[in-house]
This record gives C-alpha cells, structure tokens and sequence, in this order.
C-alpha cells in the first residue's frame, strides 16, 4: 500500500530531519507514528499526502510514485485515495454538518447517500443540518472523521487527532477513528505524542533520525 | 512597558502584517478627499475670479442703478447728478457685441465693450482707463478708439495700431485699437471705449446700462438706497455691491453645491471602504482581542486601540488627500478652466490658491468619516464576550450585529419622508440626504438580501447534482453573507450612484433633446446684432427677409432681458407668435396650463417657464405684473413650459401684445421654414445676397442641436469622471476585503487542499464568490440607482435648476457597465485571492502558526 523508499528530507535551514527512510505498509493496518517534537513526524505525513517533496528518495502510493507526480495528479490521488484528520478539525464554518461530510464525495463526483449513514457512524444521528458553531471540540472532530472516511480512502493520514481534546473525549474519538478505519477498510497512519492514542492502533512505530522502528505493541481494547 | 507601548505593538504589528489593505484604504480616503476638495477649490477659486471680474467692472462705487429693462434712458443721469449726497455720478454703458471674425464660433463670438466717461472714471474705476501712446491721451475720447484687455487682445489676434471689425446691427464698423488698459484681470476680455462714442457708433444714443454713485463721506449706504430706490420708483433698482455678490452666487450656486455633491459621493464610497477594511481586520483579530482581554486588557483600552488605528488611517489618508487634491485642482484648472468645460464662469482664468480653512473642513470630513467607518467595529469588539470570542467561527455571528434590518429599514423610511420636504435656501438639502439615506439603508439590507438569494438558489439547485466547488460557494454566500456583503458595500455605493447618474443623465439628454425640436421647429434661424434698445431687424429689413423665396413660414421673435428682482439674475422675455388655440403647437407646455380654448378673448396670455413658478412664485390661471412697455402691464400666466436653457426664469407672450404695448417693432430673431425642394445651402445663399447679408448670423436648426448636445455632454463629462473614480474606490474596496478574507480563510483553503480540491478550482471558487456577490449587488444597485434616480430627476433637479424631465432608462449603457463592473469585480476578487492560494497549505491547517 505505502512504501518509502531510502526518503531524505532537510528543512530549509539545512537542518536533516528525514534520512535514509525506508518502510512498507499493507493494505488495511493502522499504524501509529510517535517520536519526540521536531522528529520529523508532519514533514512524513507531509510527503506522503504530496503535499512535500522529499530531497531524494522515493513514496509510492500502491505502486504509484507520488513526489513525482505534478500538483494536479498529486491533488487527484489525495481526492480519490486520501482522507485527512487535523488536530484543529478545520470544518468550514459556514456549510452544515452534512455539507462538510459530503465534500470529498462532491469533489469525487460520487453520490452523497452515504452521509446519513457515517453520521449515524459518529454518533451525530440527526444533526446533519446543524452547523458547525453549535458543536463542541469532541463533537467536531466526529465531523472530521467521517468526512475523512466518506469516500472509503485507500489511507487515513490524521495529525495529532486528539490534540485539542479532553482525555475522555480523546479516547472516544480514537476508539471511533480506528473501528471507522477498520469498518471501512482503509489503512491508517496515526501520528500522535500520546501512548493511549498510540494503543489504539495496530502496532506503533517511533520516527528517530535513524528511521522508523517498531516499539512494543501499545494496544489496548 | 505602558499601555501606549502595548498600543503602539498592536498597531505596528497589524499594519506590517496587512500593509496592502491599509494602503489601499490610505488611498480610498485619500483619493475621495482629494476629490471633494479639488472640485471646491476649482469652484471657489473659478467662483472668486468670475466675481472679481464683474466687480472690477464697477471699480470702487458706492450704489449702482440699473433699470428693470437692459438700459435705461440717459435723462436719469442729471437727476442723480444733482440727488443730494451723491458726490459722483459715472455713466457706464455695457454692450457685448458680435466679431464678425469669430462667428463660426457659436458660443463665444462676442467682446464686452464698456462705454464710459473717461474724466469720471478716473475717479471711480481707474482701472478701466485706456493706455494711449505718449503723447496721444485725447485717443480716449476718439471717436474710432478702441482700448482692449491683454486677454482681448490675444483672443482677436490684435495689437495697437490695427484695425477691429465689429458688427452693428445689420452693418459693420472699423474702430482702431489704441492700446491696452491700465490693469485688467487674467483672463478678462474686455474693451473699453468712450461713453458718447459708444452711443453713437453702436446706434444706443441716449441710453445707458447703469449709473455707478460715490456717496459724500458721512452717508448713510442703506438708508440713502432705501431713498433712491422709493424716488426712482419701480422701473429701476438700486443696488450695492453685495447684491451684485448675491446675485453672481445665485446664478451659479446650484450648479456647484451639484459639483461639491458629486465630489462628496467619492468620500462616501471611500467611508464604506474604510468601514469594511475595519470591520474585516476587527474580526479577523476578533480571538487576539479576546486574549488581549482575558489578559487584562479593558473593554476602554480595545475601543480606543481600535478608533485610534481608524483616526491614524483618517489623518495620513486626509493629509495625503489634500496634497493630491490641490495637485489635481491646479492641473485641471490649467487643463480644462476654472468651469471644467462647461463654459459656466466664461472668459475667467482662474488660480488655484490654497484655502487653509476649506483645507481644514476637508480634513475633518476625511478624518470624521474615517472613525465614522471604524466606531461600529470597535464597539462590537469591546462589547463582544472573550470567551465566545476566543472560539473559532464566531465570526460570522459577529458580523451579523452589523446587518440589523431595522436599521435598513428606519434609513429607507426616513430617506422616504424627506423626499416629500421642500427645498432650504433654494438647495435640494432634504433630496441629497434621502439620497444618502437610500444608499446606506440598501448597503445595510445587502447582507439579508444577499443570504435570502443565495438560500434560495442552494435549495432551487441542490435537486440537480451541484459540483463541489459550487456547493461551497453558495453554501458559504447563503450562509456567511455578512463578510462578502460587506465586501460589497463600496461597490453597491458607487455602482447604485453610477445607474441614478446614467438614468439622470439620459433622461436629462434625451428629454433636451425633445424639447430641441419643439423649441426650433423652423430650418433656419438668422439673428442680428442688436442696436440700441432695439432688436437688430427693423420692419424693412424684416420684409426684405420675408419676401426672399422659398419660405413655407417665417415667424418673427423679440428677446429681452428683464429685471424682476435685484438679487437675482435678469429673466429673459420672448415675444412670439404663439397659437392661441392651444400653446402646445408652439411652445413645450408642461401639463400645468389652461385648457386648449379655454383662454377668456380680454386677456393677454403669458406662458412662463418652470424656474418663473419655482423662483417668483407664478402660478397657471393667476395674473401678474411685468415690465413690458413704458409702464407695467398685466399678463394672465396661461401656461408653463420647460426651458432648458435658462434656469433664472424666462416668460413667452404674443408678440402682437409686446408690439402693441411697447410701439417696438424690430425683431432679434427670424425663423424660416423652407419651402419643399428648398435646400438650406440655397436659402443662406439667397440671405447673403440681401444688402445686410455678410452680418446676419444664420445657424441650421440641425447644427444648433447638434451643438447643444455636445455643451451638453461637456457639461457633463466632469460627473463622469467623478463617477469612474467613486466606482474605481468600490473595485479597491473589492480588492482589499477580498485580499482580508481570502488571507483568514487560509485554513479553509489549506484543508481544501488537503482533500484533493485543485488549486484552479480555488481560483473558480474565489472568482464565483465575487462574481454572485457582484451580480447581486448589480441587481440591488440597480433597484437602489433606480430609486436614487428618481429622487435626483424629480427632486434635486427641479429644486436646483427648475426644471422637470421625463424619466428615460439608458438599458444598453446599463447593460455595459453592468457587465463591465461584473468582470472587474470577480477579476479584482480572483486577483486579490491569489495570494492566499499561493500560501503554504502545509502551513496553513497548522493550528500554532
């Protein structure tokens, strides 16, 4: 499904921050990335959404090399096989809960019957029509995960999901985030600094300037 | 650190990070200052000098004495002589006069010749007196002496020595120019001649145009005016220098308070730029204020931070408008005359000079309509919750604080009742304030209209699959209207006035145009110089006309110029032949006159013009009192028609009456109308060929309607102009709030990004959203231009000038600027988004950036 292959990657100022990474994952797990500030784990993210270039080396996205593809394909595959979770939420303030789910569907040209029922999936069960200002913080970010798994992704990148979050709201969103992957087939990859976010996944991995290591399983039920 | 530090961060930081909306709204104000203040210096500075120039005319007198008519009969002169306390009495007889040589020139082919007695001017005005050679002072009284003003003497083309041919009635005579004057004005074409030659060799013996007195030291102005006055009795007026003041402002005032509003509409649109600049910065900060007041920051401090950033914006945008007002008012007037080319102040030259106190009034307006635009933002800051505020989203619902539609509708409803108040001093002031009250009121309501379309429309649409970009243009117009209406809110303003001025215009033009061809019916008119008290064609010379062949028609008309009161400027009587079944066959009656035949046999019958009802209060079916023969006689008012041409009155009556009341037979004008197979080229052949042919000034009807229009349309090209700018600063307005809110969706368009929406259609969907919003505001500033066009051709027109027209709708003009404004505005929205687009996406949902 994912494959990087020997990726480096420096900031601007010169400063390496990915070198020599190389790792592969399949078709449906849920990974977990953690790793001190600054490790690198956005700018991985980053790359593998296309929305970076690495320096050198090479991501490929079911055999499909995405840091060389232009904008516009970059900007098709993210549409087609791409479903984001920000820390922030970032639903558009101004369209209803059903609208801002749909949106990946519009932009697929696919028909947008599945809403109704990814809302029932996160717990919003006749609120479609409600905007986004009569919501909480957990609420919203319920929003974000079935917008980002509406169009069944082939890979679910979400950022720091929780960061904004109480623990209890938290732990909801991950246990509804990873029974939605998994319910809709997908292959995710959770990039968080918490060890109670990190056990919801398959297994985890810890991004240091050597590479992607696996770490003892952190999950828990 | 104090809290003037703190302000002073606030200030700096916000203007660093948004240096181009703060200059574009630096440039809104101070172009819309510069505007207004420009067109008032030009119009005082051209206003002054027209008026300097008349005055110097009458140099230092004390009264000056005039009659009802053009001239009055020397006879009055020794009797003034001998009133007691006068000490001098100066004839001055004052004739403008055709040059043959500059007839080809309609508008501007006549000289002011001043007749005066040299001896007695010297005292009086001696700056009238004649420059002679050395040795050669007795040319002031030769009979063949002419003295020009330099500017004279370079619009003719002549210098002392040579020869001037000038026209007298239906002959030409030859003077020499002797010389020039002692001072005139810059600009001034004036000739100055002795008083008895001028008698004499322009056929006006016995008459004179007034009578200038020096008052003995010790008497008193006022009480001996009121003297004089009841013993000349009422075929003349006695009048001081401040009448004359009076009078000369009369004549123009309503065509410059006109200016000054146009000028004013610039800074109106630059108010609503600079409004919604702060509204959109003010949200924009909305959490940064929220934080800054759950640090400590009080409700006062956030006020003031806010009105201060709006007074700084006010007072370098003013400064700066000045500057560029002075510098536009000094081109202009250089480039185009102290009238702007609507040969309003002719035959000045006027300089600009910089007025501090006018300086300071604008200065105030920029400065007051600045805060104006920045107190309702700064409130909803202060007042809003930190802890609401502090949440992302908010924005929208603070807005909706700005788009009351109780407010909307109490500006709509007011604009509505002043429409139905009179004038003040003669001044639409009630017009110009429910003009005003119109457009805020429609700005208001757009916010409301906007989100009521849209929703409309997303529900009419969303049966049919929309694609996405689409969906969120409507949703977000349907849903978030208030931050793009009010984005709007300078182009609604400067399209709405764009449609109320086209409409004006049009109907303006097109209703001239009509009552062109009603008032010169004929083919041909011939006009003569006049002579004396008399028009230029006597009996003989009227038969000569006459009898030529190839007339279908002649008819015969005598114009004079009459004074019904000393503070206003003369009326113009006409004696023609009207139908006396029914006026309509002759003369451009409005609906207001007595019914066709209805007009009792014992009567004499005067049709007045709109002005004379407005300005002396005549009404249909009353009769009055007018100056026509040796005494006043009385006139049934049987109508009233339209008459573009004069504003301060003028009155039509039978020409039979005028001849039988005044004995005077000569005419002024002919009007002939040819026979079929009769070509115009051959009947001004066959009038040439008569014994006064060469001095007749013969004009095709079609080319004085041609030349009218295009007076016309210079007259109005300056509103055109003032038009382009007020619709230059609503694209600006456009550009700098869609710049604003492109920049804080950022995150908005970063998430797009992110799940897959391509950066052209970010483009699409910027430019969709001011393009709707733009057609919307087309609609409603169509409606709103409408209404204000209304109140412009029913109101500020008949209250300013005295005239009423008949509403025309210019649809293929509209349509232009319709579409012209669409184009620019969704162009200036996709153009001033673009940077947001070009932004890090990556960044861009970052929530700690």
């Amino acid at each position: 499904m994912l494959e990087l292959i020997n990726v480096n990657k420096a900031y601007a100022e010169g400063r390496k921050v990915l070198t020599n990474l190389t790792y592969t994952l399949k078709a449906g797990e849920y990974v977990a990335i953690m790793g001190d500030s600054g490790v690198g784990k956005s700018t991985l993210l980053n790359l593998i959404a296309g929305l970076d270039t690495p320096d050198s080396g090479e991501i490929r996205i079911n055999n499909v090399a995405i840091s060389l593809l232009d904008d516009d394909a970059a900007t098709q595959l993210r549409r087609e096989q791409f479903g984001f979770i920000f820390q922030a939420f970032h639903v558009l303030p101004h369209l209803t809960l059903s609208q801002n789910i749909a949106l990946p569907l519009l932009l697929n040209s696919m028909p947008t019957d599945r809403v109704e029922q990814m809302l029932i999936g996160v717990g919003l069960r006749d609120r479609g029509h409600h905007f986004p200002r009569q919501l909480s913080g957990g609420e919203l970010q319920r929003v974000a995960i079935a917008r980002a798994l509406i169009h069944r992704p082939k890979l679910v990148l979400a950022d720091e999901p929780t960061g904004n979050l109480d623990p209890d709201t938290a732990h909801e969103i991950l246990q509804l985030m990873r029974t939605e992957i998994k319910t809709n087939g997908a292959t995710g990859i959770l990039v968080t600094h918490s060890h109670a976010g990190a056990a919801t996944a398959d297994f985890v991995l810890n991004l240091t300037k050597d590479g992607l290591h696996p770490v003892k399983s952190e999950r828990s039920e | 650190m104090n809290s003037a530090s703190l302000s002073r961060w606030l200030l700096s930081g916000e203007w660093r990070a948004h240096f181009v909306q703060v200059v574009v709204a630096l440039i809104a104000i101070a172009i819309g200052v510069a505007m207004a203040f420009s067109i008032h210096l030009i119009n005082t500075a051209a206003f002054n000098e027209f008026s300097a120039a008349s005055k110097s005319l009458s140099g230092q007198s004390d009264l000056q004495v005039y009659g009802r008519k053009a001239f009055l009969d020397e006879s009055l002169y020794p009797l003034l002589v001998n009133t007691e306390g006068v000490a001098l009495a100066n004839p001055v007889l004052e004739l403008d006069v055709v040059v043959p040589g500059k007839l080809q020139n309609r508008n501007d082919h006549k000289l002011k010749i001043i007749g005066i007695d040299m001896f007695r001017a010297a005292q009086i005005s001696p700056d009238l007196l004649g420059l002679t050679e050395e040795g050669k002072t007795l040319d002031r009284l030769a009979s063949d002496a002419i003295f020009l003003s330099p500017a004279a003497m370079e619009w003719l083309q002549v210098a002392r020595g040579d020869s001037l041919s000038l026209n007298v009635g239906l002959q030409t005579i030859t003077l020499r120019v002797a010389g020039g004057l002692v001072r005139a004005r810059a600009g001034q074409r004036i000739a100055v001649m002795d008083i008895g030659v001028v008698q004499w060799r322009f056929q006006q013996l016995g008459l004179l145009s007034r009578v200038e007195l020096k008052l003995r030291d010790g008497v008193n102005h006022a009480a001996f005016k009121v003297k004089l006055a009841e013993k000349l009795g009422e075929s003349y007026r006695v009048t001081e220098a401040i009448d004359q003041e009076k009078r000369i402002a009369n004549m123009s005032r309503a065509y410059r308070v006109n200016l000054n509003m146009l000028a004013l509409v610039a800074l109106f649109t630059g108010t609503f730029l600079v409004f919604s600049t702060q509204v959109l910065s003010v949200i924009r900060r909305r959490q940064q204020f929220a934080l800054l007041r759950v640090l400590g920051f009080t409700r006062k401090q956030l006020l003031r931070q806010i009105i201060t950033e709006g007074a700084i914006l006010g007072v370098i945008g003013s400064l700066l408008g000045l500057g560029l007002g002075y510098v536009i008012a000094a081109t202009a007037i250089q480039l185009l005359g102290g009238d702007l080319g609507t040969n309003f102040f002719p035959g000045v030259k006027p300089s600009i000079y910089f007025d501090p106190l006018a300086a300071v009034t604008f200065f105030s307006v920029g400065l007051i309509v600045t805060l104006l635009g920045s107190i309702a933002p700064a409130l909803e800051a202060a007042r809003a919750k930190p802890a609401l505020a502090l949440r992302s989203g908010s924005e929208d619902v603070a807005m909706a604080k700005f788009s009351s539609p109780w407010f909307a509708v109490i500006c709509i409803s007011v604009a509505l009742l002043f429409t139905q108040l009179p004038p003040i001093f003669g001044l639409p002031v009630f017009g110009y304030l429910a003009i005003a009250l119109l457009l805020i009121g429609g700005i208001a309501l757009m916010p409301r209209f906007a989100a009521w379309a849209f929703s409309r429309l997303l529900t009419q649409l969303q049966r049919y699959r929309l694609n996405a970009v689409f969906t969120l243009v409507l949703a977000r117009l349907a849903n978030a209207p208030n931050q793009a209406a009010i984005a709007l809110g300078g182009i609604l303003a400067s399209f709405s006035l764009m449609v109320a001025m086209a409409i004006m215009v049009t109907s303006f033009r097109v209703s001239i145009d009509d009552w062109l061809g009603h008032v010169l019916p004929a083919d041909l008119y011939v006009r003569a110089a006049a002579t004396g008290d008399q028009g230029g064609f006597q009996p003989d010379t009227q038969k000569a006309i006459a009898g030529l062949p190839g007339w279908d028609r002649v008819d015969f008309f005598r114009t004079q110029q009459v004074s019904l009161d000393a503070s206003r400027p003369e009326i113009t009587l006409f004696a023609r032949p009207v139908d006396r079944i029914d006026a309509r066959n002759t003369l451009p009656l409005t609906d207001d006159r007595i019914a066709p035949g209805a007009l009792p046999e014992d009567v004499m019958p005067a049709w007045v013009s709109e002005a004379m009802v407005d300005l002396y209060g005549y009404r249909v079916g009353e009769k009055v009192t007018l100056p026509v023969g040796a005494t006043s006689n009385e006139f049934l008012v049987a109508g009233v028609w339209r008459d573009y041409g004069r504003q301060f009155g003028a009155v039509q009556m039978q020409l039979a009456d005028y001849q039988r009341l005044t004995g005077d037979l000569s005419v002024n004008t002919v009007a002939l109308w040819l026979q079929t197979g009769m070509t115009a080229d051959a009947a001004i052949a066959n009038l040439r060929q008569l014994p006064f042919g060469a001095a007749l000034e013969i004009s095709r009807s079609s080319d004085m309607r041609a030349l009218s229009l295009e007076i016309f349309d210079r007259s109005f090209a300056v509103t055109y102009i003032l038009e382009m700018v007020a619709v230059v600063i609503g694209l600006l307005g456009v550009a700098a709030s869609f710049s604003a809110q492109t920049f804080a969706r950022a995150k908005e368009f970063g998430m797009l990004r992110h799940i897959g929406v391509m950066r052209r259609q970010i483009f699409a969907l910027l430019a969709a959203e001011g393009g709707l919003l733009t057609l919307l505001g087309i609609v409603l500033g169509f409606v709103l231009g409408w209404g204000i066009s209304l109140i412009l051709v029913f109101i500020v027109n008949p209250q300013s000038f005295h005239w009423t027209m008949q509403l025309h709708l210019p649809w293929g003009w509209l349509a232009m600027i319709a579409g012209v404004m669409l184009v620019s505005a969704a162009l200036t929205a996709l153009l001033a988004g673009r940077q947001a687009v070009s932004g890090n996406v990556i960044r861009a949902v970052r929530e700690d950036w």
